[in-house]
């Protein structure tokens, strides 16, 4: 296949961030400056992301068999792109300037998350099992570094190992599944192993044995029960921009290759599988909404919440037909929004870097009297995560809602009912502990100019997009609604 | 025009509160109470202007006093529906004199972060007044999710912890705001259904009640939808089973939080049934209607009896919500006119005596600093006015000739006898019951020896001016109910439609 202007020009969103990537390295080579570093990363991924608009032009179009760049894979960029521009403008304020702040070397936090971000990139353009696993590794690994980035503090560092091991775990179980789907299929396209299922009518037991290999390497990254032990430890671990990445971007990249496989190889999904995924789904919502219940920590009780969301979001997974597609790009742009704004709050908690995050709820006790705005930025973002109306969550949980009413599964439904329910008490606990009378315990603040720098802006940016589009969701509806799957590969 | 304003009002109003706190600490209460008389002038004024002859009814397209609509969310046909006719119009009158009170009624109590505890009253009233208005069932659930947020902030933070220290405010809060979340998610679930039912045979998605109204629904659907509405409206209602929430909620709330949950939060589910649960699933509902008349009989006599043990006079009046709503529901669930009529009439007066008996309840607390009936007794030689008014509020409570009470619930009880002549007999011994629980109280409060002889202060202007109002609207309504029920007559006549031909279909199939 030879390859032309067009081919480049629908992969510069990639090509770009991995110029950065070189870009970014050298400057650190030349010049050890956190602002430069910054500066340099922060201009690479905005062109990157305005890159898309030339894009969408050309989509949908088919670079060399691994990657397909089509309004599908493009609306999951941007999303990568924004969520990374997000976590690096966090990272900025965390790692403090001058003399305060983080004692080590700052730059290379950089380097890592836009490499994460290349890894990300790749995966939501994979039609192809290589290409699949290529996006993978290249977003995990790392954030093995980035986990671990504050190494003499022994949780992050604990944080890191835990979860290369058994990221590393999830992989190899990727990878002997795809042999053996490999194996059965004879080949590697999405949309080639979906036609060899259907013609044989029913898949085999070694496609079937393979799928499900599959779904546990991904289920790991995605952390669904009952492959989401590592979630907790490493939220806590992992220094709050980091986290915030990990929340974000890297599940949002993981899920939406799984909804490009599942839909390219529709007979993938069905019988046996359809009954596991549907039985991780209940177990996500129920397992992750109960853990989260006393939790005293932030940081773990939005880790417990994401298994809790990713569990939603596979009733729309199960669902894949109609709505479902659509729900899980909206769902997915509305959690990507709260949770950074979540992790924002912590982040500037915590910055600039004093060696522990604050992360223990009773730090935010009576916060609203002392940092009203931030306060009402998490309480926006806590009853977004719960999904009440005038917040994009609520959106998202309709979405999620109509598209299980619409295939009708009922259990998966009832079960998100349910799991609303539990999870509001954990989230509702997180916003009344901010509005109660202050304790006398020491405690460490944002900042008092926090709205005026560039983390502050980007935060009340953030929530305030999350009212805007609880209130008025019609143009993420149209965003979503054209960001359907090519689905000839 | 005016429909959107009168959601808005209540926001900006609440806004300005927060914002005015800085300034001054009564500024804030001034602005809640501009705001509520603003939107209590309003409702006046469309009910002096509008024509309340107007309201939807079965076989043609609904017509209304004053309609609004404005697209919102084009993928689902979801839109800006508001609409008003008598029954909204009555409920948000209602609504405004409330709002009025409840600020009136914080004017001392509440001397904490006064600013934000008027931006949550405001929410609270304008997320009320979003639910009387919406007629996009996508509109209604947001508003009726809306308010919960406010009123759970309002509990949580400025509420009372009981005095063993066993019920915090904020599990009060808590629990009910997970069990009103909860239901309401089912309710949503079952607004999909329902949508989803309509797009499979006529190809449209659309959340608007006018077109919903005409969906065809096959019988079994048609039962499992308007079982999921309506368990959203028992929860708030409530019905006995689902009711816990209350009696926890009410007695930990402050005085305003109380007034309106009593007075108008209540009135939310009971609007719900006659608005939506009976006229999208008439047949449905006939066929639910004796299950739902003995939930009503259940809640009627498991509320008095439990209002009778309480020893937390807050408690009490919860209890005996609880006992009221039993005849709204039997009231509702009967389908005659003359019923739905006395139904409308008794969540008006259940408001206005109730808001007055929770307000009483908190000015004893601001004299007593308990609401723990033990400790009272002997309170009528001990302040001027306050029991002898009370009195007033409890006869009117147990339903005595010339209050409102007495006109709503015999007009239920002589509707639904013809209807169901077993459970309209034994709901009258209800009334029975009722006097019990309402005399015990004034009994335990306010007579019997005296704790202390120390004289409390009197009732001030402003407290006895609260109540005055209160007791003349009362009296009002008792002896000169008919504004009231021409007002609300031709909705009710359309509910009365819906569900008389499903009932005559019903009786007809035995």
């Amino acid at each position: 296949m030879e390859l032309t202007s067009q081919h480049f020009l629908a992969l510069a969103p990639l090509l770009i961030t991995s110029v950065t990537i070189v870009v970014v390295m050298l400057a650190i080579a030349w010049r050890r400056n956190h602002s430069q570093t910054f500066l340099l990363s922060c201009a690479g991924l905005n062109l990157a992301l305005l890159s898309i608009l030339p894009v969408l032009k050309i989509t949908p179009m088919s670079v060399t068999s691994l990657l397909q760049v089509d309004n599908f894979a493009c609306l999951y960029m941007a999303l990568i792109l924004i969520a990374t521009l997000a976590c690096v403008t966090l990272a900025h304020a965390y790692l403090g300037d001058g003399g305060t702040g983080y004692p080590g070397n700052r730059e290379e936090l950089y380097l890592l998350i836009l490499l994460a971000a290349a890894g990300g990139l790749v995966l939501v353009c994979a039609q192809q099992l290589a290409a699949l696993f290529i996006g993978l590794e290249l977003l995990s690994v790392p954030v093995y570094g980035l986990v671990a980035y504050a190494y003499f503090n022994k949780r992050s560092l604990e944080a890191g190992i835990k979860y290369m091991v058994l990221s590393a775990a999830g992989s190899a179980f990727l990878l002997f599944g795809m042999a053996l789907l490999y194996a059965d299929a004879g080949t590697l396209s999405f949309s080639g192993i979906g036609a060899a299922l259907a013609a044989t009518g029913m898949p085999s037991l070694m496609a079937q044995l393979g799928l499900g290999m599959m779904l546990v390497g991904l289920a790991f990254k995605l952390s669904l029960v009952p492959f989401h032990l590592w979630t907790p430890d490493v939220y806590e671990g992992a220094p709050a921009p980091v986290a915030a990445f990990l929340a974000t971007a890297s599940k949002v990249a993981v899920f939406a290759v799984i909804v490009r496989l599942f839909q390219l190889s529709p007979a993938g999904s069905s019988g046996v599988l359809n009954v596991v995924l549907s039985l991780i789904a209940v177990a996500s919502i129920v397992v992750g909404n109960l853990l989260a219940l006393n939790q005293t920590n932030l940081k773990r009780l939005l880790g417990y919440s994401s298994i809790a969301h990713f569990g939603y979001l596979l009733i729309a997974l199960v669902a894949s037909k109609g709505l479902a597609v659509e729900a899980i790009g909206v769902y997915l742009a509305t959690y990507v929004i709260t949770s950074l704004g979540a992790f924002g709050v912590i982040t500037l908690m915590s910055s600039p870097y004093k060696g522990r995050d604050a992360d223990a709820l009773f730090e935010y006790r009576g916060l609203f009297w002392r940092r009203p705005y931030l306060t009402a930025v998490l309480t926006v973002m806590m009853l977004s995560l719960a999904g009440i109306p005038l917040t994009a969550g609520f959106i998202g949980k309709f979405y999620i809602m109509a598209a299980g009413v619409e295939s009708g599964l009922w259990w998966l439904v009832g079960a998100l009912v349910l799991g609303s329910a539990i999870g509001l008490f954990y989230y509702l606990r997180v916003m009344v502990t901010l509005y109660l009378m202050e304790s006398s315990i020491p405690r460490q603040d944002a900042p008092l100019n926090w709205e005026q720098r560039t983390g502050g802006v980007m935060l009340l940016a953030i929530a305030i997009l999350a009212f805007v589009l609880g209130v008025y969701p019609q143009p993420l509806v149209d965003l979503v609604q054209h960001a359907g799957i090519h689905l000839m590969g | 025009m005016i429909l959107p304003w009168l959601i808005l009002i209540p926001f900006i109003g609440g806004l300005l509160c927060w914002m005015a706190e800085r300034s001054s600490a009564t500024l804030p209460r001034w602005i809640a109470l501009l705001t509520m008389s603003l939107e209590l002038a309003l409702g006046l004024w469309l009910w002096s202007q509008g024509d309340y002859t107007l309201a939807p009814a079965p076989g043609a397209d609904p017509v209304w006093a004053v309609e609004f609509k404005l697209a919102w969310i084009q993928r689902f046909g979801i839109s800006v529906h508001l609409a008003l006719d008598g029954l909204s119009l009555l409920m948000i009158l209602l609504t405004g004199l409330l709002g009025v009170l409840s600020v009136l009624c914080s004017w001392k109590e509440i001397q904490r972060h006064v600013g934000f505890f008027h931006l949550n009253l405001m929410w609270i009233l304008g997320g009320v007044i979003g639910v009387f208005l919406a007629l996009d069932l996508f509109l209604f659930f947001f508003f009726w999710e809306m308010m919960l947020v406010p009123m759970y902030f309002l509990i949580a933070l400025w509420g009372h912890s009981s005095s063993d220290g066993k019920r915090t405010r904020i599990y009060a809060a808590t629990k009910f705001f997970i069990f009103t979340q909860a239901s309401g998610l089912i309710m949503l679930v079952a607004i999909l259904g329902l949508v989803l039912v309509n797009y499979n045979t006529t190809g449209v998605i659309t959340f608007n009640y006018s077109d919903l109204l005409k969906a065809h629904l096959p019988a079994g659907t048609e039962y499992l939808l308007m079982l999921g509405f309506f368990v959203a409206f028992a929860v708030k209602l409530p019905v006995v089973p689902v009711h816990s929430w209350l009696p926890d909620a009410h007695a930990q709330a402050p005085t305003a939080g109380s007034v309106d949950l009593a007075g108008i939060l209540l009135k939310t589910a009971a609007y719900g049934l006659l608005r939506f649960a009976l006229p999208l699933f008439p047949n449905a509902s006939a066929e639910f209607a004796p299950i739902a008349m003995g939930l009503g009989l259940v809640g009627i006599f498991y509320g008095a009896f439990l209002a009778f043990a309480q020893t937390d006079i807050k408690r009490l009046i919860a209890y005996s919500s609880v006992s009221h709503m039993g005849f709204v529901l039997i009231g509702i669930y009967s389908g005659s006119q003359q019923a739905l009529q006395g139904a409308v009439v008794q969540m008006v007066a259940h408001g206005l005596s109730a808001a007055a008996l929770f307000i009483l309840s908190g000015q004893l607390y601001e004299r007593l600093h308990t609401r723990d009936m033990r400790e009272m007794g002997g309170l009528w030689s001990r302040i001027a006015y306050l029991p002898a008014i009370s009195l007033f509020f409890a006869a009117a409570s147990l339903g005595l000739p010339g209050t409102g009470n007495f006109v709503g619930e015999f007009l239920i009880l002589l509707g639904s006898f013809a209807v169901a002549p077993w459970v309209t007999t034994i709901a009258t011994f209800g009334l029975v019951v009722g006097s019990v629980y309402a005399l015990i109280m004034i009994h335990r409060a306010y007579f019997g020896p005296a704790k202390s002889d120390t004289v409390l202060h009197g009732m001030d202007g402003r407290e006895l001016a609260m109540i005055l109002l209160l007791a003349v609207l009362l009296v009002l309504l008792g002896v000169y109910p008919q504004p009231v029920l021409d007002t609300s007559a031709a909705t009710m006549a359309g509910v009365q439609q819906w569900f008389g031909s499903a009932f005559s279909q019903l009786a007809s199939a035995r």
